[in-house]
C-alpha cells in the first residue's frame, strides 16, 4: 500500500515531537545521551507510528509486535515515543533518571510498559530480539521482532553470537536496524575499532542487508515493509547524531551529555523551526 | 541393613548410606527432571552450547525436538536468547559447564536475567572440583558466590541424583530466575524418591546437639559419613542438608546455632562467598556461635582423580571431622 504524502507529514512531525521530547527530558534529568537519541527519532517514530502492531493501552497484548533496545543508552528516544504513543503519561518525562522514576538510566523490563527489555550493557538486547523471534516461531505466532543495535555497540562479541544464531535460523520474523552514525565514545567508529566492510559481513551472516537514509521516512517505510521470506533482515540506517539540532549534529561530545538551559532553549527553536518549516501541521498536537 | 537411627526417619533416607550405597552422577538427575518438567508444562525448552551429551539435556532434546534450541560455543547469547524466550512465556533451561554458565556470562545473568526478573533455569553441570582430570579451568568453584549476590536468582545445590531430579521438577514451578548446579561423577545417592524436597527448606537429616554442619551437594553424604563416624566418639552432630542456598533457610540456621552451640559448613566451593559465608551471614546477625569452613581454601584446584581431589583438599567426611574437632574447642 503506497504511503501517502499526509501520513509522511505526521510521521516527520512526531520525530520532531519526540526530539522536543528528549530535549526537554535530558535537559531536565542533567545527564543522559543526547546525540544517539536524537539521531534515531526518525526511525522510532515510523516503527511504533506506522510499522509495528501494538497497542498502548494493552501493553502485554500476546500478538503484538516487540521492539528491542539493545543499545539501551539512547533510552530517552524510546521513552518520548512510549509517551507519544500513549504508554504512560507524557509529564513523566520530566523525571527521567530521578529518584523513584519509572524511567531508569537505562531501561528496565517490567517499570514502565512497553519497554520489552532491560538493557544497557551492550549486545543483550540483539540476543533477547532472537530469543523472542525464535520463540514465535516455536509458537507458529505472527509476532514480528525488531531490534535497534548501535554501531559502536557492534564491537562487542555477543553481537557476532547472535548474528550466528539469527542467520542459522533463517529468522525472517527479526528485524535489526543499527544505528549507523559512525561515533562512539572514544571518536569515529573506523578510528576505535573498524566495522567496515560491515554491509558485507551482515550479508555473510546470512542477512537481506538495506542501506538506508535513517532520516528519510519514506526509504524507512519501504524498507521495513519489504517482504524477505526465508531471512533475517537489517537495515543500515545511516543517521547523523544529533540530527535536528545543528549545533550537535556529527558531533561525538555530545554522545553521553544533556544539554543545559540554555543550549536546551536553541535546541527546542530549532526544532519548533523544523517543525513549522514541514509546515501544513495544524494544532492537533500542540 | 545399616541404616543409623540417629537419621531422621521423615526423609526416608537411602537404607544403604552407610554400606555401599548406589552410586549415580547427580547430572542425571537434571536429564531425566527437565524431562518430566516438559511433560508436565509445554512452555519448558532446554538450549545448550555443544554440551548437550554431558550435561545430560540430551534427553530432552531427543524427546522434544522442538522445543530444544541448539546455541554452539555461545553462554552469553544463550543467557540472552534464554531470557527472550522466558519474555515470551517460555521456561528456559539454560545448560553448559558452571564455569561458562554463570560464569562467562554472568554480566547477561545479571541485566538480562535477574534484573528483568526472567524466568529462566540456569543449569550449571560439571560443578565443583570431582570434574577432576581436567583441572582448575574446568573446576567450578566460584558458582555459588558469583550467582549468591544476585537479586531475584534463587540458589539450589541439590546433594545426589535424585534431589537434582526432584529440583528439576520443582524449579519449573517458580516464577523467577533459579541457579542450580550439579556434578559431573558418581555420587552416593543418599535420599530416595520419596524423600521429601521443598525449595527454601533445609532439611535436617540427622539430630544432634553437640554441633551442627550445615552441607550442601555432595558433602551431604560426608557430613553423614563423618556424623556417623563422631558418634562412636561420644561426639553428637546435626547434619542438615541446606540445598537451597539462596534464599537459605533461616530459622534453620538459627535454631541449629542455639541448640548445638557451633556450626561447620561443608561445600565443594571456595571458601570465600559460597553457602559457609551464607550461614555466616545468617549466625552472625543472629545467634553468633563458634564456626569452622570445610571448603576449597582460597586457592585453585588441578588435575587428578575426582576422589584424590576431594581427599587432598579435605572435601571430605575426614575433613568435616577434623573440622568438627576444631569448632568443639571452641564452644
Amino acid at each position: 500500500m503506497a504511503v501517502t504524502d499526509a501520513q509522511i507529514e505526521y510521521l516527520e512531525d512526531m520525530a520532531t515531537h519526540i526530539r522536543e521530547d528528549i530535549i526537554i527530558m535530558l535537559e531536565t534529568a542533567g545527564s543522559g545521551h543526547s546525540a544517539g537519541s536524537l539521531g534515531t527519532a526518525d526511525i522510532f517514530s515510523t516503527l511504533y507510528f506506522h510499522v509495528m502492531k501494538h497497542d498502548p493501552a494493552n501493553p502485554d497484548w500476546e500478538d503484538r509486535d516487540k521492539f528491542v533496545l539493545s543499545n539501551g543508552h539512547i533510552c530517552p528516544v524510546l521513552y518520548a515515543t512510549l509517551a507519544e504513543a500513549g504508554y504512560y503519561p507524557r509529564k513523566e518525562i520530566m523525571t527521567l533518571r530521578k529518584l523513584g522514576s519509572r524511567l531508569q538510566g537505562h531501561p528496565h523490563r517490567g517499570s514502565l510498559p512497553g519497554i520489552e527489555a532491560s538493557g544497557g550493557p551492550l549486545a543483550q538486547g540483539l540476543s533477547i530480539a532472537a530469543g523472542m523471534a525464535i520463540a514465535a516461531k516455536i509458537d507458529r505466532s505472527h509476532t514480528k521482532v525488531f531490534c535497534m543495535v548501535g554501531d559502536g555497540e557492534m564491537n562487542e562479541g555477543q553481537i557476532w553470537e547472535a548474528l550466528m544464531f539469527i542467520g542459522k535460523n533463517r529468522l525472517n520474523n527479526f528485524t535489526l536496524i543499527v544505528d549507523r552514525n559512525n561515533i562512539q565514545i572514544d571518536g569515529f567508529t573506523e578510528k576505535v575499532m573498524p566495522l567496515e566492510p560491515l554491509n558485507d559481513k551482515l550479508t555473510s551472516f546470512g542477512f537481506h542487508v538495506l542501506e538506508v537514509d535513517g532520516h528519510d521516512i519514506r526509504t524507512l517505510i519501504e524498507a521495513f515493509e519489504e517482504t524477505i521470506f526465508d531471512k533475517p533482515k537489517v537495515l543500515l540506517a545511516h543517521t547523523i547524531p544529533g540530527k535536528g539540532v545543528d549545533f550537535m549534529e556529527f558531533k561525538p561530545e555530545w554522545h553521553g551529555k544533556p544539554p543545559n538551559e540554555k543550549e536546551a532553549k536553541r535546541a527546542l527553536s530549532e526544532l519548533e523551526s523544523l517543525r513549522s518549516l514541514g509546515g501544513k501541521i495544524t494544532s492537533e498536537y500542540e | 541393613m545399616n541404616m543409623s537411627k540417629n537419621l531422621n526417619p521423615k526423609f526416608h533416607l537411602a537404607g544403604n548410606i552407610f554400606n555401599n550405597p548406589d552410586q549415580v552422577p547427580a547430572r542425571n538427575g537434571y536429564g531425566e527432571g527437565v524431562v518430566e518438567a516438559g511433560h508436565a508444562d509445554k512452555n519448558v525448552v532446554v538450549l545448550c552450547c555443544d554440551l548437550t551429551e554431558s550435561t545430560r539435556s540430551a534427553k530432552f532434546k531427543e524427546t522434544f525436538p522442538k522445543r530444544f534450541v541448539e546455541i554452539g560455543i555461545a553462554e552469553q547469547n544463550m543467557a540472552g536468547i534464554a531470557a527472550g524466550m522466558a519474555f515470551s512465556g517460555k521456561i528456559p533451561y539454560m545448560s553448559s559447564y558452571a564455569t561458562f554458565n554463570p560464569g562467562r556470562n554472568w554480566d547477561q545473568i545479571r541485566v538480562s536475567i535477574c534484573y528483568s526478573m526472567a524466568n529462566v533455569k540456569i543449569m550449571g553441570a560439571h560443578a565443583g572440583i570431582s570434574v577432576g582430570p581436567d583441572g582448575a579451568t574446568h573446576q567450578a568453584m566460584e558458582d555459588i558466590a558469583i550467582t549468591r549476590c544476585l537479586p531475584n536468582l534463587t540458589v539450589i545445590v541439590p546433594c545426589d541424583y535424585w534431589e537434582t531430579k526432584k529440583a528439576a521438577i520443582a524449579i519449573a514451578g517458580i516464577e523467577r530466575p533459579v541457579y542450580m548446579r550439579f556434578g559431573r561423577e558418581n555420587v552416593p545417592v543418599i535420599t530416595t524418591e520419596t524423600t521429601p524436597f521443598q525449595i527454601g527448606r533445609a532439611d535436617t537429616y540427622r539430630d544432634g546437639q553437640d554441633a551442627t554442619v550445615i552441607a550442601c551437594g555432595s558433602l551431604v553424604y560426608e557430613a553423614l559419613v563423618a556424623a556417623e563416624k563422631l558418634s562412636s566418639d561420644g561426639i553428637d552432630v546435626r547434619v542438615i542438608n541446606c540445598h537451597t542456598v539462596k534464599p537459605i533457610d533461616e530459622k534453620a540456621v538459627i535454631k541449629a546455632a542455639k541448640e548445638t552451640g557451633a556450626i561447620v559448613t561443608a561445600e565443594e566451593h571456595q571458601v570465600h562467598g559460597g553457602l559457609g559465608n551464607a550461614v555466616a551471614e545468617v549466625a552472625a546477625k543472629n545467634y553468633p556461635v563458634p564456626m569452622e569452613y570445610v571448603a576449597m581454601m582460597d586457592r585453585f584446584g588441578e588435575s587428578g582423580e575426582p576422589n584424590e581431589l576431594m581427599h587432598k583438599f579435605g572435601l571430605d567426611s575426614k575433613g568435616i571431622i577434623k573440622a568438627v574437632r576444631k569448632v568443639l574447642k571452641r564452644k
